[in-house]
């Protein structure tokens, strides 16, 4: 039995399509990531797999069981991370973990023994008996994790888990993330932008527009790729393409800041030949700048996509997400 | 069977003993919560007091009349509010966590009634200490009563205000229930001044206005062993059984489709 299995699932609203047709599985064990700008259908995905929201078609199974048919046992057996806390910040760190374990019937035994272990694991023990209010970002997220984990879930449902946090609290909760797949054997699904953060799964399914458009390990995804990046900066990026293509037989792309992206095998001797032809020949072009790097999973966006990935408008929503962020939030 | 039964139920008591922590524990708004009724009692009720020197045939002071409608305001918007904060809460708080539990739509619905229920009552009876202040008498019978009916009466709203929310997903439309349901029920729930002699179109609409149903009956008790039963007959619209039996009937009829509606699923 597979951890998720997905088939030709689809979320219509009105006349806009939220999720195509996507079909996927996650093998038990596995940290699988879904890659995306904001409105590619991410969290619309991980609702349906959680059964807050119902497919238009298609199917879906976590655990074993269908998503629309068996809704109770896929509760049972997933634990989520949402995207914003969903602490009640008015209470203590224990009273939000006991108010769990009831709400998922955790017998009182198992609960005392598994949340002093899981405030271990997530370095809380000092602070449960704290109000959720004094928490920093990064602590309130650990004990999400902890809150997530404590009725034994199989399949943990992770949307943005590092959303707003600082790179170094960033990191910290994958040190976490990662401890916990060795320690409890359980398959992580998780929802992203960030593409560093992507690196850390064992595959990813890059979808846009909701449809996903590659699945693969992250190295796998990266070969699509072919060797080193360059980037160049030119007064005149078009006679530089043309001049480019008909010199190395190279297909220069436009990047997303107005730059001439091009994909070569030995990037560092392509660069002098590349400096040459352009400033050579009838009409010698400006080179402002030049970059050399490894392709990252950015560049396999922009290649399948052909555009990067970055902040949507804000709707409705986000705006009340924002407010809430402003305020505080109670 | 009995097992899912028993783990709503817990689920739905999970979900009240949370607002009720919450309430308990929120110390500045409990003091602050005194603010708006402190207002109109002594300010409104006061300054409105000489114009108002008719009332029951010249033996009730308007700050009087004025307690028993105080009392309904704070059950009222407690109830609504606390129901309405379900659209915030399912969206970015608590209850999100609460909608992927394994706990029925039903009881989730139910506990949350319960849970503004209970903290709408609490708070009416914050504001019952008020009393002596304005010189009502209450026997122990009487506050039983009231805390009764006004538990009632915020049950009635908090089934109102999850009907409301049921299917909002943004705070956007808050303002215009604010504006064309809450503020108008309010009004023409006779606590600001009786709904006698007044125009018929005004008459009728504070007939379909359930909340009048409980500010009604609140005064009639609360003003029971102060002023004559004729001078509290003249200022009564019905008996307190019809009150208690429309009050009843009213939260039937929201709280069967509220808790139809925040059941289905998106």
């Amino acid at each position: 039995m597979r951890a998720i299995e997905v088939e030709a699932l689809t979320r219509n609203f009105g006349d806009f399509t939220a999720v195509d047709a996507v079909s996927f599985n996650v093998e038990e064990g596995e940290i699988f990531g879904f890659l995306g700008p904001n409105g590619a259908g991410k969290t619309t995905t991980i609702n349906m797999l959680c059964t807050l929201m119902r497919p238009t078609s298609g199917r879906a199974s976590v655990n074993g069981h269908d998503v629309a048919r068996e809704q109770s046992a896929v509760r049972r057996a997933i634990g989520l991370i949402f995207q914003d806390t969903t602490l009640d910040e008015q209470l203590t760190g224990m009273e939000n973990l006991r108010f769990h374990a009831m709400l998922y019937d955790v017998p009182r035994q198992d609960f005392e023994r598994r949340s002093a272990a899981l405030l271990e694991m997530v370095d809380l023990t000092e602070k449960a008996r704290d109000q959720v209010q004094q928490y920093s970002g990064g602590m309130k997220r650990r004990l999400e994790i902890a809150r997530g984990l404590l009725h034994h879930p199989r399949v943990l449902f992770l949307d943005e888990p590092t959303i707003g946090l600082d790179p170094q609290t960033r990191r910290l909760i994958w040190d976490y993330l990662r401890a916990l797949r060795d320690r409890e054997e359980i398959t992580m699904f998780m929802t992203t932008h960030y593409m560093e953060e992507a690196e850390n799964c064992d595959r990813i399914a890059i979808i846009d527009h909701g449809e996903v458009i590659a699945l693969d390990t992250p190295e796998g995804l990266k070969s699509l790729v072919g060797g080193d990046i360059v980037t160049v900066r030119t007064a005149d990026n078009d006679q530089a393409s043309l001049k480019l293509q008909r010199a190395f037989q190279v297909e220069p792309r436009m990047g997303p800041d107005g730059q001439l992206i091009i994909e070569t095998g030995g990037g560092e001797q392509f660069i002098p030949q590349m400096m040459t032809t352009l400033s050579n020949g009838e009409a010698p072009i400006d080179v402002q700048s030049v970059n050399l790097r490894r392709p990252t999973l950015e560049d396999v966006f922009i290649k399948l996509t052909g555009h990067a990935i970055r902040e949507e408008e804000a709707d409705s929503k986000e705006r009340m997400r924002q407010r809430g962020r402003m305020f505080g939030r109670r | 069977m009995i097992d899912s039964f028993r783990i709503n139920l817990k689920g739905a008591y999970t979900i009240w003993y949370r607002d009720v922590l919450r309430f308990v524990r929120n110390r500045a708004r409990i003091v602050a919560s005194f603010g708006q009724p402190l207002l109109f009692l002594f300010v409104f009720g006061v300054g409105m007091a000489p114009a108002m020197s008719g009332l029951g045939q010249g033996s009730l002071d308007f700050t009087q009349f004025l307690f028993p409608g105080i009392l309904g305001m704070a059950v009222l918007f407690t109830a609504v509010f606390s129901a309405v904060s379900i659209v915030w809460d399912r969206e970015f708080g608590f209850l999100k966590e609460v909608m992927v539990a394994p706990v029925s739509r039903t009881a989730v619905a139910l506990g949350k009634v319960a849970g503004g229920s209970t903290v709408a009552m609490f708070q009416g009876a914050l504001i019952l200490l008020l009393a002596p202040f304005v010189g009502v008498r209450l026997t122990l019978a009487q506050v039983v009563v009231i805390l009764g009916l006004m538990l009632l009466l915020a049950a009635v709203m908090s089934s109102f205000g999850i009907l409301v929310a049921s299917r909002q997903r943004t705070m956007e439309g808050f303002q215009f229930i604010m504006q064309f349901l809450l503020l108008p029920m309010f009004f023409l729930s006779g606590a600001f001044f009786p709904i006698r002699d007044v125009p018929l179109w005004m008459e009728w609409l504070a007939r379909i206005d359930p909340v009048s149903y409980g500010v009604d009956p609140l005064r009639q008790v609360v003003l029971r062993e102060t002023i004559p039963a004729a001078a509290l007959e003249a200022i009564s619209l019905h008996p307190i059984a019809t009150d208690v039996a429309l009050m009843a009937l009213f939260g039937v009829a929201f709280l069967l489709p509220a808790v139809w509606l925040f059941g289905r699923q998106d």
